[in-house]
């Protein structure tokens, strides 16, 4: 019986992945498409910025043709997503330069500013919802509560300017503007401790509201677990009543928790938009917002194209994960 | 005696949602504040004399006093009047943004639900690929292209926000449409709309009024946000959000506090009633949850 089922599963688990992995290009390709479509339906010409202003417009029409500017939209499409295919994103209009090699240059900060973010809330909230739910209605459960409240019912900019005003300018106690002290540089690890210090404001900011949605989170799967039968049964049997919450009610919390950890990554690089173009962090959002107040549109593309992936894959990994913890997710189609 | 006591216990499904929510002091508390703020901004002239957009160019950026009882910002205009006025277009935002995803989310959600096949599969995968996306990267690419307006504001988050509502439409459909009182209705020959609009809606009605008064919450930080970063409400139209574009100065960020930060508590305070009233009204219509005796 033991044997027969997981043989079973094994099957059934190869056959779940192919038809995720299929559904996940199909959502790239849908992502790309009304990407595409938006971006193209800009008004103004971008490579107007470009040239010099006397430039013979016959000569700029015959350019113009050339780079596939009057192309059909599906051709403009098909040959962006091609070349896209060979990591060649095109030229950034605004830095004259491979939208690749800037995303490239970029997205090591906005990686820092990211994970570091995402560890800072992923540990609090993680405690804090347990111990909220192992003493549920106790005083620091209410407090813990009312401030995941206030988390996310603020939004990330405000808190960003609260913490810029209070922190850095009348407290003087960090730096809230870009990545490294101007003018100074530091090697080695007084370089290190630099970034760290620039990295302290940002990162705080960025984690407020994920570690308060994901309080919340925590907190709720685990008390519905909690009034299960089966915490009851592990505590008839002898375990005391926060045994049985941990050894039994997380592992089954756990699902919901992985589902929200990575459905959480549109968040933080939604988030990173605007945390870094409020704290100057030279990442990719900042890049992003950038390039669209100068209409960038390789740029846009490139980067929304990255973000996507990146948000896809995610969600793959997020439903492979789940159902390798709970195989009766598999089973279901 | 005895019949009152049986009358009093005997309670209906309403009453015992009412009963469960007044229980709850902060959703009551958020219901008292949003009542509060919606007061003060539809009947803003009532509460000050003074007009949103009258300038006084003598008397910019100045501090709090009797007059002027949160000061005056770059132009002179009274931030306090500013304040009530901006609340009509942020609330506006919210709630119009919110019918729409509701517009949009309960029929979708709906149809595929009840029908499920083919028309489910392609709308649950328009739903992933919109939910998937990172909301603002797609909203400012949006907003710019576009232009920021507070027409298309709402019509931005409305077309971003409303796979949540489908996706909870959906699920709940999905349960229902299993139970033996459909089945008695089709056997009673009604037709699918019919089974819809009478047997189906009202058992969704709960689900969809919590995540409704939620998503009003979500619809005004969003309006924060983008007229924050200049691509929402155009001034000179006060609305929280582009009230809080004055902290992008780095002096007025600094030293005049009173021509931002009143803004993002107007946000904050607002955001932070409706959720607690959504979430008051969430466990209220839940059956599962009992009336707590004390508390």
């Amino acid at each position: 019986m033991q044997i027969y089922s997981i043989s079973l599963n094994e099957g059934k688990m190869k056959k779940y992945i192919c038809k995720r992995l299929g559904i996940a290009v199909l959502m790239l390709l849908g992502v790309t498409m009304i990407i595409f479509a938006i971006i193209r339906l800009q008004p103004g010409n971008p490579f107007l910025m470009m040239v010099q202003f006397d430039t013979d417009p016959a000569f700029m029409e015959q350019k113009l043709q050339e780079i596939g500017y009057y192309d059909p939209l599906p051709i403009q499409y098909g040959k962006w997503l091609l070349r896209a295919l060979h990591f060649d994103l095109g030229y950034s209009i605004q830095y004259n330069a491979p939208v690749a090699n800037l995303i490239a240059d970029r997205f090591g900060n906005t990686l820092l500013l990211a994970l570091t973010s995402f560890a800072i809330s992923t540990v609090i909230a993680i405690g804090i919802g347990v111990l909220s739910a192992l003493y549920p209605n106790s005083i620091m459960d209410r407090i813990m509560t009312l401030l995941a409240f206030i988390g996310v019912s603020i939004p990330v900019f405000f808190f960003g300017l609260l913490m810029i005003k209070v922190l850095g300018y009348d407290l003087k106690l960090l730096p809230f503007s870009g990545i490294e002290t101007i003018g100074k540089h530091y090697e080695g690890m007084a370089r290190a401790k630099d970034i760290a210090k620039h990295l302290v404001l940002p990162a705080l900011t960025s984690a407020l509201t994920q570690t308060a949605s994901l309080v919340r989170y925590t907190r709720a799967s685990l008390l519905e677990t909690v009034s299960e039968d089966y915490i009851k049964t592990a505590m008839a049997k002898g375990l005391t009543r926060k045994q049985a919450i941990i050894r039994h009610g997380m592992k089954n919390a756990k699902l919901a928790i992985i589902t929200v950890l990575c459905n959480r990554i549109p968040d933080l690089l939604s988030g990173a938009l605007i945390v870094e173009t409020i704290f100057v962090w030279p990442g990719i959002g900042m890049l992003n917002y950038q390039a669209i107040l100068k209409q960038d549109y390789p740029m846009i593309m490139g980067i929304t194209l990255m973000i996507a992936v990146i948000v896809i894959i995610c969600n793959l990994a997020a439903d492979l994960l789940y159902s390798a913890a709970d195989p009766r997710i598999r089973c279901e189609e | 005696m005895k019949k009152r006591k049986n009358e009093e216990v005997l309670l209906s499904a309403g009453q015992i949602a009412k009963k469960k929510f007044f229980q709850n002091k902060m959703a009551v508390l958020g219901l008292i504040v949003i009542i509060l703020f919606v007061i003060l901004s539809v009947f803003a002239p009532l509460f000050t004399k003074l007009d949103p957009n009258q300038t006084d160019l003598l008397n910019i950026r100045g501090c709090p006093n009797a007059e002027h009882i949160l000061g005056t910002d770059d132009l002179g205009r009274d931030i306090f009047t500013r304040l009530l006025y901006g609340g009509r277009i942020s609330i506006a935002v919210g709630v119009i943004s919110m019918a729409l995803q509701l517009a949009i989310g309960v029929t979708v959600g709906t149809l595929a639900g009840y029908f499920g096949g083919i028309l489910d599969k392609i709308v649950m995968r328009i739903v992933d690929v919109i939910m998937c996306f990172p909301f603002f990267v797609i909203a400012i690419a949006l907003a710019s292209v576009l232009g920021g307006s507070m027409t298309n504001l709402v019509l931005i988050i409305g077309m971003l926000m409303w796979p949540g509502i489908a996706r909870i439409v959906r699920s709940q459909v999905l349960v229902i449409k299993e139970n033996e009182f459909i089945m008695g209705a089709r056997a009673l020959g009604l037709n699918w709309l019919e089974i819809i609009f009478s047997h189906v809606l009202p058992n969704i009605a709960s689900s969809v009024l919590v995540a409704s008064t939620l998503s009003v919450a979500s619809g005004i930080l969003m309006e924060a946000t983008l007229s924050f970063l200049g691509l929402g409400v155009n001034p000179p139209d006060p609305s929280w959000g582009n009230m809080l574009v004055a902290a992008q100065s780095m002096s007025v960020l600094k030293n005049q506090w009173w021509m931002w930060i009143p803004a993002g508590t107007a946000v904050v305070l607002m955001v932070l009633a409706v959720n607690f009233f959504g979430d008051g009204l969430r466990d209220a219509l839940d059956a599962k949850s009992k009336i707590s005796a004390g508390d």
